[in-house]
Order: structure tokens, then C-alpha cells, then sequence
């Protein structure tokens, strides 16, 4: 039965080739925003974790109330006993620590006057230390540009843009400009080892890396530091064992009278991710609604009138004897099959558009000349094992009702008046 | 009767408006004790911040509102930094730096050291009578000494505080208690003037506690060790060969 009408389908165009069309295109939009909106939102909740929140983080109480302003008066002291404990207490972590300041980076000539002078976003991390996880994680080797990573302490990175601005070249130094932690200002040499692009609009306009001993010593935070983020291994974040974790630390180690006890936070609670998470997860749902509902009109509407053109071949189907019911059922199942090659169709083009825009993206750094968020400049979409067959449920589930409501129609044909009709 | 009665309360309105001074006069009678042609200050700022106290010892050499330089005695961290305040230009030189950078004048607003003063509070010696209306809109009693209240108001735009609440100590005229409000009318820090002492003929405050009112934090102490008025100050010291010395 099911090859008849398969056959019945691909020798009559007339029939099919509009559905088909209406599905594929149903689909192939499907595949494309879901592989988008995986991408992009995927992109951001990874950026952030790799840049801004960790898996986890760590920070004083106080800090965490206003840490936009990177409040390095109200940092941790006395890091690194917590992360010594926290590698006995989570081993399946990877910790570290991280200091963000601001400054600026003051650019001499050779008698010590300043040349170029402009405000820095600085991060210090552990670049020296051969075990460190965060050149890696930070992708500052891949994004290196000129001269070469810090070896020794002193050395600093800046960003490309920056440094052009500045005129500033590999091997020059430059004066850092900031405050310590107790509010004194602090200046320090750094010679600039090279540059990078971090692919961040706010972070390519000024900002300046150093390795984290530099920056307790600049900023006088003697085994401090603004946060420490954590890491699951393997480098997915996993909401279940983030809220286990969170939730065990502050028992053990935070203090509510106290404004300088660590408090753990996890990669949801900050930055309004929370809302972009539940957004995404629940997005893939909304959209397949959407389109469920849209090409089911549609579709219903090309059944009514398939019906009209197939007025003929369904009455006589009944005064052959075929009853409502079956027909009624064929009917569906040819629409199953529309649906199938619809939605393989659809899956296929999708697939297609979804690699480009994962392979090349969409820069968006002119959008963003003035942004002062923290974005990727380039969004792309991310190709998932969901994607392969995500399509087929408004592809065939429309399709299946489009053609179940046209159908209706058919169990009003009375009997009596087929005859009638087939002599007209 | 009624001529008695009236005749009487002439008497008294008359007595107590003769009581009463001028603003501007005892703006002048300030400016006579804290302002002078130049100072120079040794001093200590005792900084208790939230996390503790801590104590930095400086040098000043101060001329009027437009001249001034600072050098960081303790502690060792910042030990041999100088600050030159020109008009309004700042230049920091640090030790570890071997730099001078000059900074842009809206720093000046900003807190030294992380202290409570601002660069303005701290290398300034403005003359009250010169950018301010006075007005004296009553008297209090302030550690036990009877004040005059004083309201100001700035006459120009170029000054830190638009508008002070002075109470001045009507015998020795100084100010006990100050406080400073923006144009807006928020108030921005509250001084307090303690061990009033007589130096070369004139009354001084050898203790001031700052408190800036936009911070959390318990406030700034500064402490003057000694001072000197009207010396003869060379003015090399005032400009950038004088900070890499």
C-alpha cells in the first residue's frame, strides 16, 4: 500500500509538489534557527564561563554585590589556603585564580615623557606557570598576533587595536596606571611581549593581560585576589553539579555577618544568564510550535483544495466500495510520506546553511563599535545532534494535521449522491 | 506703659543686632588663622578603611590655591613618591616607576591614597573670603565652645564645594565643624577640627577628621606634626626637576 502511494505521490506533481515545497521550507528554517540560536546563545554562555563567570566563582560577599565595578578593595585574602582546600575538597575541578582591574597604560618616549596615554581593562591570570589551564582556556596563543607570549614576570600583553592605537610595538614598555586595593595609586614597567585579538569588541579596544604574581605585587594583594572560578573538567557546564557544589561550599565556608567571607555563585546566577539559559532551552520548543501551527494552516488549506481537485477520484474510490475511513487513512498516509521527503529535503538545505553560517559566521563588529558589552564579535551558528531530526516534528506533525483536518470533508460525501455525480 | 514696653524692646533688638557679625567678616577672621602666603606641612593621614587602619606620613610645601608639592614619607611602599599640583595639573613621580605622569585635572577630585581627602582637600589653601558669600544664619555650641553658624556659598564655579556649613568658634574664629555640600545640594563630606592650638599668631587645627560622606568607611584622620607659615619656600620645588630629585 505504502509503495502505491508512493508512486501515486511522485507521478502526480500536481499533488505533491506544493507540499513538499511548504514542508521543506518549513524545515530547513527550523534547522537553521535551531542551529543558530545554539550557536549564538551557546557562544555567549561559553564566553562568559571562559571569560567572565567560570563553571563557578568564588568572591567575597561584598565583592559579588557590585563586581561590574571590580571593587579590588573588598577582594579575597589569603587565596591560596581556599584553593588548596578546594582541590582536597573538589578535585574534579580545575580552580583558579583571576584579578580584573582597571588602569591606564601610560606610553614613554626615551627620556620618560608620555607619548600616548589610554584607559586599560585589565586581567591578570597565571601565564607563567607551565600546569596553567588559562592561555588554553582564554585562547590567547591562538589569538596572538605579534611578538610572542610573556615568559618572565614584567611582560604583559596587550590588545592588537590597543597597541596600534598607542603606537605601541613588541618590546616596548609601557607605565601601568592604576589603584591597589587600598585605594592607593600604584604605577608599574611592563614591556610589552606582544599582541593579541581576543575576538571581544570591549576587550580589543583596551585591555591589557599580566601575569597574576605581577598584578598581587602592583596592585598589593599579597595572596589575594578578585575571584577564583572554577572549572568542570571536560569543559561543559553542568547545571546539577554547579548547584551540588555551590551549595556545599557556602554551608562550609560562607558567612552572612560577614562581608568579606567567600560566597560561591554559579555561571547562572550571574550576569542575567539565568534567563538566557531557560531562553534556550525553552526556545527550541517555542519555534517548533510556531511552525507546527503555520504550515498546519497552510498545509490544511492546500488539502481543501487537493480535495477539490481530487473531488472525483474520491467519490468514486466510495462508490467503489473503499470506506470514509480508509480513504481517510490513505490520505494521511500519503501526507506522512510528503512529510518524510519534506523533512529530509528540509534537513538537508538546512544542514547545508547551518555549516556555513558554523563555518564563516556573521561579524558583527560594526554593530558594535560602541558596545561596552561583553560579546564575541563574530556569532556562528553550532551544528547539534539535534539538528539531524529536529526538523521532522513540525515536518511531519503538520503535514499529518493539515491533511487530517482537509480530510474532514470526506466523511460528509453522501452515498446516495455519488452516482448522481459521477453521471454529471 | 506702652512707650516703656516699646521703649524697652528697641533696647534689646538693638543689643543683640550689634551681637551679631558679618559673614564676610568672619570670613576674614578665618582666613586670618588658616590661610597664609605658603606652608610647609609635615603630617600624618591615618586612613580607616573597612578592611583596617593604615597610616601614610607625607611632606607638603603649599603656596595659595595654585602651587603645591608632596612628598610620601612612609610607609615603604610609598615612600618617595611626590606629587606637583600646578593650577590645575597634577603630576605624580614614582620610585618604582623612575616616572613622571601627568595626570588630568579631574582627578583632582579623586581620593588620595584612598583616604577620605580628595588631591583638591589635601594641596589646596584656598582663601574662604576670596570664593565665597557668607551669611550667618545663627550660633551653636560645639564641644562645649559657642559658634557662629555660617552658610557660604561659592561666587564662581571653579571651587570643590559650592556650599559649606561652617561653625566657627566666636572667640578664637575658626571652624569646628564643616560641612560640604555639591551644587545639587547633596552633602559630600563632614570635617571635624580638633586640638586648636596657637601657632605663629594664630589659631590652627592640629587634628581634622575627614569624612566622605559617598563612601563606607569609618573616615580619615589627618594629623599635623608641624607646620610652618609664610617661609621661604625656593621654587624649584614647584616644578618637575624637583620630583626626580
Amino acid at each position: 500500500m505504502f509503495r502505491f502511494i508512493l508512486k501515486g505521490i511522485i507521478r502526480d506533481r500536481s499533488r505533491s509538489l506544493f507540499p513538499i515545497i511548504v514542508v521543506t521550507t518549513g524545515v530547513m528554517l527550523t534547522v537553521v534557527m535551531q542551529s543558530w540560536i545554539r550557536g549564538v546563545m551557546g557562544d555567549m554562555v561559553d564566553f562568559n564561563a571562559r571569560f567572565l563567570t567560570g563553571h563557578v566563582k568564588i568572591m567575597t560577599r561584598s565583592y559579588a554585590e557590585s563586581q561590574d565595578q571590580m571593587p579590588n578593595d573588598l577582594a579575597m585574602i589569603g587565596v591560596d589556603e581556599l584553593i588548596k582546600n578546594l582541590r582536597r575538597d573538589f578535585p574534579d575541578v580545575d580552580w583558579v585564580k583571576r584579578i580584573r582591574f582597571g588602569g591606564l597604560i601610560d606610553v614613554p618616549d626615551e627620556n620618560g615623557v608620555t607619548i600616548s596615554q589610554g584607559p586599560a581593562l585589565g586581567l591578570a591570570v597565571d601565564l607563567l606557570s607551565k600546569s596553567s589551564s588559562e592561555i588554553e582556556r582564554l585562547n590567547i596563543k591562538d589569538g596572538m598576533k605579534r611578538g610572542r607570549m610573556p615568559r618572565d614576570r614584567g611582560e604583559a600583553l596587550l590588545s592588537d587595536q590597543f597597541a596600534t592605537r598607542l603606537d605601541v610595538k613588541p618590546g616596548d614598555v609601557v607605565t601601568l596606571i592604576t589603584s591597589t586595593m587600598y585605594g592607593s595609586m600604584a604605577m608599574k614597567n611592563f614591556i610589552v611581549s606582544g599582541t593579541v585579538e581576543f575576538g571581544i569588541r570591549v576587550m580589543d579596544m583596551g585591555a591589557v593581560i599580566v601575569d597574576i604574581k605581577d598584578a598581587q605585587q602592583v596592585l598589593d594583594m599579597e595572596d589575594g585576589s578578585s575571584e577564583i572560578l572554577g572549572y568542570f573538567k571536560g569543559g561543559v557546564y553542568d547545571e546539577h553539579k554547579a548547584k551540588g557544589l555551590m551549595e556545599r561550599f557556602n554551608a562550609k565556608y560562607s558567612n552572612t555577618d560577614d562581608e568579606f567571607s567567600p560566597i560561591m555563585l554559579r555561571l547562572r546566577d550571574q550576569n542575567d544568564l539565568a534567563s538566557l539559559l531557560d531562553y534556550v532551552s525553552d526556545f527550541s520548543k517555542i519555534m517548533i510550535a510556531v511552525f507546527v501551527v503555520a504550515m498546519s494552516i497552510v498545509l490544511w488549506n492546500a488539502g481543501l483544495i487537493g480535495g477539490l481537485r481530487r473531488y472525483g477520484e474520491i467519490g468514486l474510490r466510495l462508490a467503489m466500495g473503499e470506506s470514509k475511513g480508509g480513504v481517510h487513512r490513505s490520505m494521511i498516509m500519503e501526507s506522512v510520506a510528503i512529510g518524510v521527503m519534506g523533512s529530509l529535503f528540509g534537513t538537508i538545505i538546512g544542514l547545508i546553511i547551518a555549516w556555513i553560517l558554523q563555518t564563516r559566521g556573521i561579524d558583527i563588529s560594526s554593530m558594535m563599535r560602541n558596545a561596552t558589552m561583553m560579546l564575541p564579535s563574530t556569532f556562528r551558528a553550532r551544528i547539534t545532534p539535534g539538528a539531524y531530526f529536529i526538523g521532522f516534528v513540525p515536518g511531519l506533525f503538520s503535514t499529518v494535521l493539515g491533511t487530517a483536518l482537509a480530510g474532514i470533508g470526506i466523511y460528509k460525501r453522501e452515498t446516495a449522491g455519488l452516482f448522481r455525480e459521477l453521471e454529471a | 506703659m506702652k512707650k516703656i514696653i516699646l521703649l524697652i524692646v528697641s533696647l534689646i533688638s538693638i543689643n543683640l543686632s550689634a551681637q551679631m557679625i558679618s559673614g564676610e567678616e568672619v570670613l576674614r577672621n578665618i582666613d586670618r588663622n588658616l590661610s597664609s602666603k605658603n606652608k610647609v606641612v609635615k603630617s600624618k593621614m591615618i586612613i580607616h578603611g573597612r578592611r583596617g587602619s593604615r597610616t601614610i606620613e607625607s611632606r607638603s610645601w603649599i603656596e595659595g590655591e595654585e602651587k603645591s608639592f608632596t612628598e610620601y614619607l612612609s610607609p615603604p611602599r610609598e615612600r618617595g613618591t611626590k606629587m606637583l599640583k600646578l593650577k590645575d595639573r597634577l603630576w605624580i613621580y614614582s620610585p618604582s616607576t623612575d616616572r613622571v605622569i601627568l595626570i588630568s585635572g579631574h582627578m583632582l577630585r579623586q581620593s588620595v591614597m584612598g583616604s577620605d581627602l580628595s588631591y583638591e582637600d589635601m594641596m589646596e589653601d584656598p582663601r574662604l573670603s576670596n570664593n565665597y558669600h557668607a551669611e550667618v544664619t545663627g550660633i551653636d555650641t560645639v564641644d562645649g565652645r559657642s559658634c557662629w553658624l555660617l552658610e557660604l556659598e561659592a561666587k564662581n564655579r571653579n571651587v570643590s564645594y559650592h556650599f559649606r556649613k561652617l561653625w566657627v568658634d566666636r572667640e578664637r574664629s575658626i571652624p569646628l565643624r564643616e560641612e560640604l555640600y555639591a551644587k545639587s545640594g547633596k552633602l559630600l563630606k563632614k570635617v571635624e577640627l580638633k586640638q586648636i592650638v596657637w601657632i605663629e599668631n594664630r589659631w590652627y587645627p592640629k587634628r581634622m577628621t575627614f569624612k566622605d560622606m559617598l563612601k563606607i568607611g569609618k573616615g580619615t584622620e589627618f594629623v599635623i606634626e608641624s607646620i610652618k607659615f609664610d617661609v621661604d619656600i625656593p621654587q624649584y620645588i614647584f616644578s618637575k626637576a624637583s620630583l626626580k630629585k
